[in-house]
């Protein structure tokens, strides 16, 4: 037997070890660094906000946490997890699931034909006892139904919602399955730490205060919460202290009561924003009055990339860029309009309408595209360069073919040998010649290609789509470079979509960042960066925005 | 008035085929001239003979495997018992309950084997079995008309081929004819004639729908109905989902053996190389014609369907021939309906998929679409 008081210190001791604590928590995939050094804690029945950019390092962070298999199988991590109190070493979801922590992803992951209560208690239900089980296993008893139905009743309450628990998922609106995942989640007793991805980006405002006010009444029955969101006035009303992620280091870590939004806006997306805008060139071409393309109201269902109601405006020679968060639908918007992905709405290039989901009309009305998907969509990995430059051109436009038209046509090998090395020389491709394969080259040149093909068509509308992802610093000068002679030298219009929004800065004229599928706002390029990090965050930078529009 | 419009034509497209035979049965049974009682017996006779290979079918659609090509297995299983079991003499209830237990072993490593190749070809898993049905077809000729009588000892000459080994084409089963269906002897006069009622085999049948009804109550049960909607979620909820779906298969395989088991002691003789052939098939029209889907399907399609399918059997020769005096027009329905059948409800589930998507993309449009309509 101990001292009474002996156990009192104890038990306030207790309370207050931290329940989750990171020391120094590192990263590098295939020798890439993407966390270092992180380092913050978190105690019982608080509420962390984690915000950071795409590639801050977030869902590293949470996929080490979460004892994610791809950790492992990349390596592993550096530093110290101490869950508890004790150091823990997650090597599967189910460990960690185990321990007491509770992830709610951006996607459901619920069943759509199953009732919230099954959802809730999925691979945990409530068993009648039988004798099948000593035999088999298990799995062969029957489902106690009404003690199920009961379990997820309170897990909804807990949230202070009111859903049937008896609502088939599929027939609910967004938000309510929102609140289906995080039942099922705190319906294990175990639960201790709850992370929120990105919770409130599909519900409405309503829906989202309902969410916010039943978080903070877990956080208050002692459960920890880490909320992850890019709406920064939610994190700065619902959490207790903010760690703002950038490049995978802790850039800060704030009081969320005194931080402002824009303080918070600019920590992440504060970086090197001078280096860049100093060396900006002169801009030396012209842009019109006459609108390019107009888009009204377009919607389009690209997996992973929704769109669900843009409108803009592009002037004739301008090059207009797209920025946003991933899975906020930018990438949507080329692929909609170009025809890739079913979309609809009202696209008018130079005062005509260009029907949607049609991309040979598309191509037909001299639109040409430089896909994300460079080896998917964009090239034919096992062709000659040559062909693969000219191949769309000769298909849409019938150039680089002799013969008689409609007849019998041949091949011009001459005039697409020609035109292919005067791209590779313009474009400075690295290649044996215009006979080797496209699969054999670098990324780099390989967008190199996808350029001169889309430059061949002549286009009086170019849409590049993510023109330097997975290439190296001296290829992405080069791209860029291309792109802006090109506007230059042909007077083309070109739409440029990226998430790097320093390389949008560094060419385009506007910028539109597109937030959950809208357009959030459009800024001069050489708006500081932090007014578009606001924009990502879903803050308007009210003051100055009324002068640009 | 729209709306209820709409679930009308909705409701008239997702019973289509039911439907669509129900009118064919309609116009053709006055046409053959058959007697109540004549069909009546004829339909029990062939509810016995075929609905449990049906509902054997039942399980794997559950989670979400499509209709199983792959019984075709199990039926072959069900077929090696038969034959050894006739070699041994084994007569009686007696020769049933061991050609079940000498098939169900060879059915469940069968299934275990179709499960492995079917979790490799997630997706295809309707046409991977399908073929998967004749490789195994190969197997089974080869056991059959080469090591039995050679390897497998077979003594009864009037199973071996006159070369010594090697099962003859067709097999009189003799032993086990008809011993099921009328084990509880019953019958009762129904307009005009007297219907017998094959009361064991349909006891035995009920008894394998109470199971499928408990099944589907239990873990097992409600887990292989969550891989049914989402492996990847029921993979992230901690189900073994490969596992599961081995299970699923191996069941189905099981039980296709016993239901070929029942189906051929009410032929009364086995078609050595051939009578496997079709069972898959003409269960899976069957239950399709019942109203199920690839992806959905219950014990009530499956009365419906062999009801339908084969009235259409019974009456449609007679009928052909009232009308053009060909009896063959019977036959060729059947193959006909059945590969057709098969090719439409593979097409419907595609369609329902594309109209449920289109659905689904229907909401993200939001104001966008609506200014459209107001423009």
């Amino acid at each position: 037997m101990r001292f009474p008081l002996f156990l009192n210190s104890e038990v306030i001791l207790l309370s207050e070890v931290p329940l989750l604590k990171l020391e120094n928590i590192g990263k590098e995939y295939y020798g890439n660094r993407v966390l270092s050094n992180v380092s913050f804690s978190l105690m019982r029945g608080e509420i962390l906000g984690l915000v950071g950019e795409n590639g801050a390092g977030k869902s590293t962070l949470m996929n080490i946490l979460f004892g994610m298999p791809v950790i492992g199988a990349t390596g592993g991590y550096e530093g110290k997890v101490i869950f508890n109190g004790k150091p823990v070493h997650f090597t599967s979801p189910t460990q960690a699931l185990a321990a007491g922590i509770g992830m709610v992803h951006q996607e459901f992951s619920l069943i759509p034909g199953f009732t919230a209560t099954e959802n809730i208690q999925l691979n945990r239900e409530v068993l009648n006892p039988s004798l099948l089980e000593y035999i088999f296993s298990h799995r062969m008893s029957t489902l106690d139904r009404d003690a199920m139905r009961a379990r997820a009743d309170t897990a909804i309450r807990t949230l202070g919602v009111d859903i049937s628990p008896d609502m088939v998922v599929a027939e609910m609106p967004v938000g309510y399955k929102q609140f289906i995942e995080i039942a099922r989640e705190i319906d294990r007793e175990q639960t201790r730490l709850l992370f929120l991805d990105e919770p409130t980006a599909v519900l409405t405002e309503t829906e989202a205060e309902i969410l916010l006010k039943a978080l903070k009444k877990l956080a208050e029955s002692g459960i920890a919460i880490v909320f992850i969101s890019h709406r920064l006035n939610e994190v700065k009303e619902l959490c207790d202290r903010i760690v703002v992620l950038r490049d995978g280091e802790v850039i800060q870590e704030a009081d969320a009561k005194t931080a402002t939004v824009r303080e918070i806006a600019s920590w992440m997306v504060g970086r090197a924003v001078s280096e860049k805008t100093e060396e900006k060139p002169q801009k030396s071409h012209v842009i019109h009055d006459e609108t390019a393309l107009k888009v009204e109201h377009l919607w389009v269902d690209m997996p992973g990339e929704t769109v669900r109601d843009v409108s803009f405006e592009v002037k004739k020679g301008e090059i207009f860029g797209i920025g946003g968060l991933a899975g906020h639908g930018k990438l949507g918007i080329p692929n909609g309009i170009m025809g890739l992905s079913p979309a609809g709405g009202n696209v008018e290039l130079f005062g005509r309408r260009i029907p949607l989901n049609k991309p040979r009309r598309a191509l037909d009305r001299k639109m040409a595209f430089v896909s994300e998907d460079r080896r998917g969509v964009g090239l034919l990995l096992d062709e000659r360069i040559d062909w693969n430059i000219t191949f769309t051109a000769m298909q849409v436009q019938g150039r680089f073919l002799r013969g008689i038209p409609g007849i019998l046509q041949l091949r011009d090998d001459e005039a697409m040998r020609k035109e292919t090395e005067s791209l590779i020389k313009l474009l400075d491709i690295k290649c044996t010649g215009p006979a080797q394969h496209a699969g054999e080259l670098s990324g780099g040149n390989q967008q190199k290609v996808c350029l001169a093909k889309a430059f061949v068509l002549q286009p009086d509308l170019l849409l590049v789509s993510e023109p330097t992802r997975g290439i190296d610093v001296g290829a992405k000068t080069l791209v860029l470079d291309a792109l802006r002679e090109y506007n230059e030298g042909h007077g083309t219009t070109i739409i440029v979509t990226s998430s790097e929004l320093e390389e949008l800065r560094s060419v385009c004229d506007r910028i539109a960042i597109v937030g959950e599928g809208r357009i959030a706002g459009v800024l001069p390029a050489q708006r500081p960066a932090e007014d578009f990090g606001l924009l990502m965050m879903g803050q308007m930078p009210h003051d100055e925005m009324e002068a640009t529009a | 008035m729209n709306k209820t419009g709409k679930s009308f034509w909705a409701l008239l497209a997702d019973n289509a085929v039911p439907i669509v035979f129900i009118v064919i049965s309609a116009i053709a049974i006055p046409l053959s001239g058959f007697s109540a009682s004549y069909l009546v017996q004829e339909l029990l006779v062939r509810i016995g003979r075929n609905s449990f290979l049906i509902l054997s079918l039942l399980i794997p659609i559950m989670a979400g495997m499509g209709l199983n090509f792959g019984m075709v297995l199990g039926a072959m299983a069900g077929q090696i018992g038969l034959i050894l079991v006739s070699d041994w003499s084994i007569v009686g209830i007696p020769g049933m309950v061991l050609a079940m237990m000498v098939g169900t072993p060879i059915a469940a490593v069968l299934g275990v084997f179709c499960g492995n190749v079917l979790n490799r070809a997630k997706g295809q898993e309707m046409v991977t079995g399908y073929i998967l049905g004749f490789f195994i077809n190969g197997v089974y000729q080869l056991v059959v008309l080469y090591l039995m009588g050679w390897v497998i000892p077979i003594t009864n000459p009037i199973l071996l081929l006159s070369r010594g080994y090697g099962i003859r084409n067709a097999v009189s089963l003799i032993g086990v004819r008809g011993i099921l269906d009328n084990l509880i002897p019953v019958s009762f006069p129904f307009m005009g004639g007297v219907v017998r009622v094959p009361l064991a085999t349909l006891l035995v049948i009920a008894a394998f729908c109470v199971f499928i009804v408990w099944f589907r109550r239990t873990k097992l049960g409600q887990d292989m109905r969550a891989i049914g909607q989402s492996q990847s979620v029921s993979d992230s909820a901690g189900i073994a989902v490969n596992r599961t779906r081995i299970i699923a298969i191996v069941i189905s395989t099981v039980l296709a053996c016993y239901g070929q088991i029942i189906y051929l002691q009410n032929m009364g003789t086995l078609n050595t190389y051939n009578s496997h052939d079709q069972a898959g098939m003409f269960s899976i029209a069957a239950l399709l014609i019942g109203g199920a889907s690839v992806s959905r399907a219950s014990i009530a399609n499956v009365f419906v369907g062999v009801i339908l399918f084969h009235l259409m059997f019974i009456v449609a020769p007679m009928a052909g021939k009232n009308l053009i005096g060909q009896a063959q027009i019977g036959e060729y329905f059947r193959v006909f309906v059945s590969y057709g059948i098969i090719a439409i409800a593979l097409v419907l589930h595609a369609w329902k998929r594309n109209r449920d998507r289109e659905a689904a993309r229907r909401s993200l449009r939001g104001p966008a679409e609506g200014a459209k309509e107001a423009a």
